[in-house]
């Protein structure tokens, strides 16, 4: 996918590096569900986010987004501390995929419009990707009609479509079957080839083993580990993470 | 023994023939309805997004309000208008009481609710799921309103058809305000009342039989339009 040529906006928001200093985001009750996390994204490849269910995960990432403000600390997207209401070159894909009651072509061209793309543009831009993603066929058919694993390939073509610095998976694949996993993991692999920076919630380890270059272990609301995968999954450090990797139940 | 039936074919009959009192006062009542529906719906809409969109203070209240006067009695809103349009009311100079426009008016004022209120309750359910969506690609409040109302159009049908069988149904507060004036401010609800004090039962049934098959009428058509579309693709 080439840059958004042209696009004041595309060319002026930018996101990396994220840097996030003593985050900490407090429950309504009073929990620390997330607990003095340091995090500096930059550079390229894939972050996988892992850790059991309730470890703050998926809360990680809705901050780093900026969609959940945090407690206490500090975040920081290319220096601006503030994301809200910019257009701007982030990807989100959810655990469920979330199609607009239109067709896969319009869902394309929708976001694509919303950075200010003529209707001619966005719909050339959109058809390329589509091929690219090999999508094509499915162009005039309703989002919302397609299967699970259908929906969201669309959906990670749709969040790439804005060639974004950064996509953020949540757990893309959790309910999907191996064969359209397949395929995801394939279409994650082709954006980070092409510079996209990715970070990607799971808790699935042969996921994490296949994708990752960089792992963020986080148990209950700290991060636990932070380093190279396969430094990693060679010897993880702490206890949480060990019990993790070699397949137990940690809770 | 035969008045009933007779009252019905005479029903018949008039419709039929093509009476023209009758369609005037069928074409008034869709004229009001339809214009405070419309009206009740631009203002109402948004107003209803906004609701469900955003938090802020005193939300909670108006949301209590708005379900409060979904129940309005019509004719304690004909009453208002009524003494706002008045000579001696704030809004005498005016000189709509007893027009069509200050039956829209009374209408209006009846159907806003509703629709604010089951609009704020349909894209509520919208704005959950594409919330962080629209947030993510950075949407301002009125883009992200816009699109959550495209994204419900078809449930939201459903809320103007019901503002629409409020409106056409009712008649306190056209009666109050529009005088019931032949000619010129007679509804099918206003004439069936007097025709039927009048003991003109063959019209005020025909009147009846009208409004009813209208209405199925209105609706079959808007569903249908709503099946179709939402069959092609978008559910």
């Amino acid at each position: 996918m080439q840059p958004l040529d042209g696009d004041r906006h595309a060319l002026e928001r930018q996101v990396l590096p994220i840097v996030a200093e003593g985050t900490t985001f407090v429950g309504t009750e009073g929990q620390r569900l997330l607990d003095q996390v340091d995090l500096t994204i930059a550079g390229s490849g894939i972050l996988v986010v892992m850790g059991p269910n309730g470890a703050g995960k998926s809360l990680l990432l809705r901050i780093l987004t900026g969609l959940v403000p945090i407690t206490h600390g500090k975040i920081s997207w290319a220096g601006q501390s503030s994301l809200v209401g910019n257009v701007r070159r982030i990807g989100f894909v959810f655990q469920k995929p979330v199609m607009f009651r239109r067709t896969v072509m319009e869902n394309m061209t929708f976001v694509l419009r919303q950075f200010g793309l003529s209707k001619d543009d966005a719909q050339h831009r959109a058809e390329r990707a589509l091929i690219d993603a090999d999508l094509h066929h499915l162009s005039d058919a309703p989002a919302r009609r397609l299967s699970g694993g259908e929906q969201q390939r669309v959906a990670i073509a749709r969040a790439r479509v804005i060639d974004p610095e950064i996509l953020f998976l949540d757990e893309p694949t959790a309910h999907l079957d191996p064969a359209s996993t397949a395929i995801i993991e394939k279409m994650i692999l082709d954006a980070k080839a092409r510079g996209t920076r990715i970070i990607h919630v799971t808790h699935d380890l042969g996921q994490a083993k296949r994708l990752a270059d960089d792992i963020v272990f986080l148990h209950l609301g700290k991060l636990v580990e932070h380093g190279n995968a396969e430094t990693f999954f060679a010897g993880p450090k702490s206890k949480a993470a060990q019990a993790f990797v070699a397949g137990d139940l940690v809770i | 023994m035969n008045d009933g039936q007779s009252t019905f074919l005479d029903a018949f009959r008039l419709l039929a023939s093509g009476n023209s009192e009758l369609w005037n006062i069928v074409l008034l009542s869709l004229q009001v309805t339809g214009g405070a529906v419309l009206i009740a719906t631009l203002i109402g809409l948004p107003l209803g997004a906004i609701l469900a969109f955003k938090r802020f203070r005193g939300r909670n209240a108006i949301l209590i309000l708005l379900s409060a006067l979904m129940g309005l009695p019509p004719v304690v809103v004909g009453l208002l208008v009524y003494l706002a349009l008045s000579n001696v009311g704030p809004l005498g100079v005016l000189g709509l009481l007893y027009t069509p426009s200050a039956m829209v008016i009374a209408q209006t004022i009846l159907v806003l609710p509703i629709i604010a209120a089951l609009s704020r309750q349909v894209v509520e359910d919208y704005a959950a799921e594409y919330h962080e969506q629209l947030a993510i690609m950075g949407l301002s409040t009125w883009a992200s309103i816009r699109t959550l109302i495209f994204e419900a159009r078809h449930s939201l049908l459903v809320v103007l058809l019901a503002g629409f069988g409020r409106a056409i149904a009712e008649v306190g507060a056209v009666m109050i305000v529009g005088g019931n004036i032949a000619h010129l401010t007679r509804t099918m609800t206003t004439a069936i009342a007097l025709e039927t004090s009048r003991g003109n039962l063959a019209l005020a049934l025909g009147l009846g039989v009208v409004l009813i098959t209208l209405s199925v009428i209105i609706n079959a058509v808007l569903m249908a339009v709503r099946r179709s579309e939402t069959r092609l693709s978008y559910i």
